[in-house]
Order: structure tokens, then C-alpha cells, then sequence
């Protein structure tokens, strides 16, 4: 019974705290950065966003394997200082971005360093991109001729095989998105990320032979060292022990053939990207 | 009516239960007497169950008993299973031929999240551990059925450098001793989790924490400090176990007018790091207990703290009656990779040799001479480029083309290192030394910062390079007289799992994919795995109850047991 009348103080104070925590938190959202444009803040900004934010988000805030390339604008989770100081305190639900502070490397950011850090990454940003192309001909070329939708989701419609690109516009620089396109193999998307996991399962392609001789050829979509997972071309899903198989392996080559200009000339790369990164508008 | 009361004066359960059922005035009087009969009968009863499930419960863990740990192994009294840190156990029910039998026994929740690294401490037919941010419980080993369950009010600003993590106690007499994520060291009672001192060791606003499991020998607790990303000065503590008064402290990092201290520029040993954040070892023969430290700080920068910076990265044998220095030797000098000695100096005699092996996060694996700290051999066991020779001792020493850069520099093994604090293990049966493996390089680039108390203190940047192979874990089982890699397993990521070896010839340990898998100790083939549901970042331990064999490992929030049907 006491433990009942404790969890109940337990609740209150909890919710007392969670009030208090989006009090503040509105409070940033509405916040203007305090050191805008400061070059000395920009540069102890820097040393934070390296100690803190650089695992993912790469030197020089380009991008890393698993984090966006920041110079990119607008910002996809909100490109208010307010909406930054947000993303970088409470996290992204959803994907790798942690609250700050629960990276488990450090002790999180003060209130005055995440300032900081956006103030170093408003000195790197550049300007928006000012893409060229069609979108309306990138869309066609999408669900047509360029086939990509034989394997890439845009919201909610096309293949399962490779990464939904619903959002890849506003989170990848132009330079990844036309390396994914022209040099694919050359950096391999990020799949399934596990709570504990440090690393993320990558798009690589498998080929396997099952215990009944059935051949697959399919992207992988996770694996330890006693079983395969994976999606098949026929966009069936299967997993195996992998002592049952006849044979199987892996390569870094991704499924996806690399567009060059021959199958992708300049211009339709273009359009393409302007239908991307415009949000499929 | 009577439930509103119960309700309201915290009545027991077992009261409740009662007053529910008797609802009518007149038998009021007889029900008090069943009551009363009730309560004797259930007293006796416990005090008979308690008697039988857990055998010698009350027993207590002396000394002496901690120096032969070894000759009761269904008992685990200490971190790394004896004082000699192998990690071994003479239990041999659970063997190569019958592991494949395996199955899961018990599995107790501790519903937190982040990093579950506890070893447990079994003595008796009760298990102790501990859990994220520093919760403390005794469970029946059978069972896991929950006996105690302990839990700190941790400030809300302590400042752990990697995790709210705690991994375990130690135990003597009718206490169990933990070091806190707030600096604190405390005792609690065995029975029932109270806590019977507790004491400040350091200010945690300044970044000190304490991560570790304590280690005792004779009537003393020792623990090291954690926060080498911090800034802090390390130390090594001894507290009196009855009282919680401390009798002496090494300053890992030495201050004015004491030897070493010329080996930092300036002031910067007031800041020097070297903290001392995993259990040491004990050779009673000599009397000297063995620690390791970690990195100098600024963690991966060593501009302006030019020397050796003594005694960050080093193995330290100290007296343990008054914690004197009786010789060091350091691994990594001016450091500025993240080298952290902090892995279990494993004692070993071998041709008439008394050693201590470590396989080092540097990516060497070292044979030290115990008695006096000479290098005996220093192999590398995973791929290095940190260092091109060595010196004349034969100790690796620094490339200058290995140090950070501000566009990044490329090194091997990267900051996460080849291992880290997760256990080894040495088998005396196979007489091989099992390690995690790490084979991860990290483009280093300098951040210069200035010291600010209490907050990071990496003066560097690192991030995983960009080479077209993955990085991978393996188990790797070393041969210690001559440093070859007799087999290894190769893990599909690196593991923070730690590694345990039985008289049975299995070896266990985990991966960061969830398996926890028993390998053969001879040739390293798997005979079993279980799929825990997340990544173990836990070195394994085994205990027996009633002669049944039971391995432990956390993983996730749940510490698990198995066992044959």
C-alpha cells in the first residue's frame, strides 16, 4: 500500500517536472540565439559540435554516415534558432538523434554551448541550393523512365528494396544525393538501427542458396552470426539460421545500378533532384 | 471499510488479506488468534525455507574466505571472480559436450535504460548486482526472486562520463560496498539493503564519478575515481569497511615535489585525468595490489601537456596497507588517443614467472613482470598504426604521424580502442587469454578548448573513418608466451561484452547483435547462443545453487541466468 501512496507522489512530482520541462521547452522553441553571428561563439561552438555532434554530423558538420549534413537549409526538424536549440535538447523521436545529453558520451550540452553550436552551424551553412531542374519532369522520371520507384518509397508509393526517400532531399546534401545516385556502392544507406546497437544494418546485397537449393538475391535488412535477414527481389521478406543454408554472402556492391550519364544525363539528374529535394512538389 | 483503513495506515499486504475475508464482528476475537497462529506458523516456515533454499545464507564472507575465492566456486565474491582477475571458474557441469542444452532460467527486470554492466556477486545461494543509475538488489540466485532492492536519489547534474552505469559491489562480512555516480562510496547491509555508511570521495560537480566495482582486501574497500573527460585528478581509495573512514588515497596524478610530477607541463596535472575506473588485483604473496588508469586529460589532445604525464595510462602496484607506490609502468605516454589502461591486470604465473597480462586498449598485449614491472613482451592483437617501433625495453612508443590533426588524421585502433573495460578472461586449462576485440580506426582532429570545471574535457574530436570495410568485433584467444592469436570469433559489429572461461572447456561471452553464445575454449566453435534482445554490454560470471550451474550476463535491463534442464 505504501508503495501505491509513494507512486502517486511519484506521479505528481513526475508530471510537475514534465510541465516544467515543456514549459521550458517552449520557452527555447521561442528563443532567439544570443550569440547570432558572434565568430569567437562559432568557434568554441566549433569544439562542441566536434566533441558532441560530429560522430554523426561529420568534420566540418557535412554529414556523416548516419547523421544529415548540416550546412544544408532549411533545417528538416525546423530552421528557427528556437526549432534547432529544440532539435538538439529533446531529440528526434524516431530516428538516432538523441536528447541531449543521453548520447552516453558526455554529460549533454549547456543551455549557453547548444547556442554555441548553433552559432558554429550557422557559420557553415550555405546558402539553399538553388536547384535548376524540372520537378514535375523529376516526378515522371521517379515513377518512370529512371525507374526508381521499382525500389524507393516517396511517400508511400514505390518498391520496398531500397530506403524510402521521402525525406533523403531535406536531410542529404545535393553532393550525397547525386553520389547515391551516379556512384551508389560508394556509400551504402543506413537500415535498421537497434536501441543498444552502435551500429546501424546497411543496404548491402545478398545472394543465398537455401537448404532446399531455392536461389535468392535481395537487400539485407539485418543479420548477427547465427541468422540472415532479408528482402528479395520479389519484395518477400525471409529470415534464415544460417548453418541451414547452402550458401549465402554478402558484398558492398549495392542492388541499385549506378546512373551514369548515359542512363541519367545531366539534365534529368537535375530534374530529379529538384523533385527530391522539393519535397516531390 | 477495513480496506480504506488498511489503505490509508499502510497496513501489510498480509493483514489486507485477512481483514478482507473476516467481515463479521463476533469472530473478531478467534481471529486474532488464527492471525497470531497464522504469523508464527509463517515465521517458522521462513525461517525453514530460508534455511533450506539458500543453505548457508548467513554465513558470512570473511577475508580469508576472499583469498581462496577460487576453492568455492559455487560462489562469485568478487568482480573478476578471485583476486587474481582471471575470470575463470572450476565449475564444470555445464561442458563443451552438453552446452548445446542450455536454457534460460530466470530473468530480472530492472525496467531502466542505458548500459546494464553489472557482474554479479553470488555468495551463498543470494546474488548481488547492481544497475543504471547506481540501483543496487539481492536476489535469490535460484530464483531471482527480489530479497532487497536498493536504489540512490542521484543529483540531478552528476556528470558520468559515458553512461549512468555501475558494475557491482563487493562484499565482506554483513555489507556489500558501491561507489556512486555522485562520488560517493556507500555500504549496504546484506539483508536488506540499508545503508549503513555512506561517504563523500570527491565533488561530482567537478566530474568525478564513481563507475566500478570495489574491490576489498583485509578490512579495507578500494575504489578508483572515473571522469578522465572531465578534467579531474584521479585517485585510488581505501575505506575503512566497518566505518567508511578513509585511510589513504593514491593521487594518480602526482602534485608538486612529488616524483612525476615533472612529467606534466605546467599546471596542467592539477587537471591531469588518469583516473582509475576498473577493479584492480591482489597478489597476497607480495602484498600488492595492481590498478590500472586511464587517459591524461584533455583525453586526445596533448598540446600543452608535453611529457610522459605520469601516472595516466599506467599499471600501478601499490600497498595496499597504506597505498604507497611500490613501481609502475606505463603504457601509453602523453597519450592523446583515448588509451585508457582501465582493463583487469590479470595475474598469471608461468614458467615460474609471476605476471600480469593485459590486452591493452592501444591494441598491444602486454606481459609485465609482476614483481618488479618490467616488460617481459608487448604484441600487438589488433591492428595498430598509433605506433611504428618500439623502444629499447621493448615498449611501443608513439608515431609522430599518429597524433590528431585539425582536418583529421586516421589511427588505428580508433578512440573506442582495440578493447576497453569489458573483461578478459584466462583460461588455466587452456592456458590461452580470451579478449573483445575491437577493429574500428577513427579520424582524430584536434578541438582545442579551454578547462571549464565539471564540464567535458575532450580537447578532440573523433568519428569512425571512412573506409569501405566495416568495423568488427572478434573474441580473440592469445597465446601469452608468445602473443599469437590461437583462433578467434568474429563478431558481425564490435561487442562491449565481456568474456568468462569454465573448467567445462566453454568459454561465454555476448554481442552487441543480442546473442550470448558459449564458444568451444579449445578452437573457439559455438556450441550455443541465446538471443537476449539487445546488445550485452556485461563481462559474464557462473555460480552453482544446490549444484546446478547457472551463467549470468545482463543485457538490456534484464540480468539473465541459464542453466541445463
Amino acid at each position: 500500500m505504501r508503495v501505491q501512496a509513494r507512486w502517486q507522489v511519484f506521479l505528481i512530482c513526475a508530471t510537475a517536472i514534465l510541465v516544467c520541462l515543456a514549459a521550458s521547452a517552449t520557452a527555447f522553441a521561442q528563443g532567439k540565439n544570443p550569440y547570432a553571428g558572434d565568430a569567437k561563439m562559432a568557434k568554441l561552438g566549433e569544439s562542441q559540435f566536434r566533441a558532441n555532434c560530429a560522430f554523426c554530423h561529420g568534420l566540418g558538420a557535412r554529414g556523416g554516415g548516419r547523421g544529415p549534413d548540416l550546412t544544408r537549409t532549411p533545417k528538416k526538424h525546423g530552421d528557427a534558432d528556437g526549432e534547432i536549440f529544440n532539435t538538439i535538447n529533446t531529440g528526434v523521436p524516431g530516428t538516432a538523434m538523441p536528447p541531449n545529453g543521453a548520447t552516453q558520451q558526455g554529460v549533454g550540452m549547456t543551455e549557453e554551448e547548444i547556442w554555441q553550436v548553433i552559432t558554429y552551424i550557422r557559420s557553415v551553412e550555405k546558402k539553399p541550393s538553388t536547384l535548376s531542374g524540372d520537378a514535375k519532369h523529376g516526378r515522371e522520371l521517379f515513377y518512370g523512365n529512371a525507374t526508381c520507384a521499382t525500389c524507393h518509397m516517396f511517400e508511400g508509393k514505390g518498391g520496398r528494396l531500397g530506403p524510402d526517400l521521402t525525406g533523403a532531399g531535406t536531410a542529404r546534401s545535393t553532393e550525397y544525393l547525386v553520389e547515391s545516385v551516379r556512384n551508389p556502392s560508394r556509400r551504402l544507406a543506413q537500415g535498421i538501427s537497434e536501441a543498444m546497437k552502435e551500429f546501424s544494418a546497411e543496404y548491402e546485397t545478398v545472394d543465398v542458396v537455401s537448404g532446399d537449393g531455392t536461389k535468392y538475391k535481395g537487400t539485407l535488412l539485418n543479420e548477427d552470426s547465427f541468422t540472415i535477414q532479408f528482402i528479395d527481389l520479389r519484395e518477400q521478406v525471409h529470415s534464415f539460421d544460417k548453418v541451414a543454408l547452402k550458401s549465402w554472402k554478402k558484398s558492398r556492391e549495392s542492388l541499385m545500378p549506378a546512373y551514369d550519364e548515359k542512363m541519367l544525363p545531366e539534365k534529368d539528374l537535375q530534374d530529379l533532384l529538384a523533385f527530391l529535394v522539393g519535397g516531390g512538389k | 471499510m477495513r480496506i480504506k483503513r488498511g489503505v490509508s495506515t499502510g497496513t501489510t499486504a498480509t493483514e489486507f488479506e485477512f481483514e478482507g475475508i473476516v467481515d463479521v464482528e463476533i469472530l473478531r476475537t478467534s481471529f486474532d488468534v488464527i492471525r497470531m497462529t497464522a504469523l508464527i506458523v509463517c515465521c517458522v516456515g521462513f525461517v525453514l525455507i530460508n534455511g533450506l533454499a539458500a543453505g548457508l545464507a548467513n554465513a558470512q564472507v570473511t577475508a580469508q574466505r576472499l583469498l581462496n575465492a577460487g576453492q568455492e566456486p559455487q560462489n562469485w565474491l568478487m568482480y573478476s571472480g578471485d583476486y587474481a582477475g582471471k575470470r575463470f571458474s572450476t565449475l564444470q557441469e555445464i561442458k563443451v559436450g552438453n552446452a548445446e542444452k542450455l536454457v534460460p532460467k530466470w530473468a530480472y527486470q530492472t525496467m531502466a535504460g542505458g548500459k546494464f554492466e553489472t557482474t554479479p556477486l553470488v555468495v551463498d545461494g543470494i546474488l548481488y548486482a547492481t544497475g543504471q543509475d547506481d540501483r543496487a538488489f539481492a536476489l535469490d540466485a535460484r530464483t531471482g526472486r527480489p530479497i532487497w532492492q536498493y536504489q540512490r536519489a542521484l543529483p540531478g547534474d552528476i556528470r558520468p562520463c559515458c553512461g549512468r552505469v555501475n558494475r557491482g559491489l563487493a562484499i565482506l562480512g554483513d555489507k556489500v560496498f558501491m561507489g556512486t555516480l555522485d562520488s560517493h562510496v556507500i555500504a549496504l547491509d546484506t539483508k536488506t539493503g540499508n545503508v549503513v555508511w555512506d561517504v563523500t570521495a570527491a565533488d561530482y560537480a567537478k566530474g568525478n564519478s564513481f563507475t566500478l566495482a570495489p574491490l576489498v582486501i583485509k578490512n579495507l574497500v578500494l575504489v578508483g575515481i572515473s571522469g578522465g573527460e572531465y578534467g579531474i585528478r584521479g585517485f585510488i581509495d581505501a575505506y575503512d569497511v566497518n566505518t567508511g573512514e578513509r585511510k589513504w588515497r593514491f593521487n594518480t596524478v602526482p602534485g608538486p615535489g612529488e616524483p612525476g610530477n615533472e612529467t606534466w607541463e605546467g599546471e596542467t596535472w592539477k587537471v591531469g585525468g588518469a583516473p582509475a575506473w576498473i577493479t584492480g588485483t591482489y597478489d597476497v604473496e607480495t602484498n600488492t595490489t595492481f590498478w590500472t588508469t586511464g587517459n591524461p586529460s584533455p583525453s586526445n589532445r596533448s598540446v600543452g601537456r608535453a611529457g610522459d604525464n605520469l601516472y595516466s595510462d599506467t599499471l600501478l602496484a601499490l600497498d595496499p596497507d597504506t597505498g604507497k607506490l611500490k613501481w609502475h609502468f606505463q603504457f601509453t605516454t602523453n597519450d592523446d588517443h583515448d588509451y585508457d589502461a582501465t582493463q583487469v591486470p590479470v595475474m598469471v604465473d608461468e614458467g615460474g614467472k609471476k605476471l600480469i597480462l593485459q590486452a591493452n586498449r592501444n591494441g598491444f598485449f602486454y606481459v609485465v613482470d609482476r614483481t618488479n614491472g618490467k616488460l617481459v613482451r608487448a604484441e600487438s592483437y589488433a591492428k595498430v598504426s598509433w605506433s611504428k617501433e618500439k623502444d629499447s625495453n621493448g615498449r611501443p612508443v608513439p608515431a609522430a604521424e599518429g597524433k590528431p590533426s585539425p582536418e583529421g588524421n586516421r589511427v588505428c585502433p580508433g578512440a573506442a580502442g582495440a578493447t576497453n573495460w569489458m573483461s578478459p578472461t584466462y583460461d588455466p586449462q587452456t592456458k590461452l587469454f580470451y579478449v573483445t576485440a575491437r577493429e574500428q580506426c577513427d579520424v582524430f582532429s584536434t578541438a582545442p578548448q579551454p578547462y571549464d570545471a565539471g564540464h567535458a574535457y575532450y580537447g578532440s574530436a573523433y568519428f569512425p573513418n571512412d573506409d569501405a570495410a566495416p568495423f568488427y568485433g572478434a573474441l580473440r584467444a592469445i597465446e601469452p608466451s608468445t602473443g599469437r592469436i590461437k583462433w578467434e570469433w568474429k563478431h558481425p559489429s564490435p561487442t562491449w561484452s565481456g568474456v568468462l572461461s569454465t573448467a567445462g572447456g566453454v568459454v561465454f561471452t555476448g554481442d552487441a547483435e543480442g546473442n550470448f553464445i558459449a564458444l568451444d575454449a579449445a578452437s573457439g566453435k559455438a556450441l550455443w547462443h541465446f538471443q537476449c534482445g539487445a546488445s550485452v554490454y556485461s563481462s559474464p560470471m557462473t555460480y552453482a545453487v544446490e549444484g546446478k550451474q547457472y551463467v549470468a550476463v545482463a543485457a538490456g535491463s534484464a540480468l539473465f541466468t541459464f542453466g541445463l534442464p
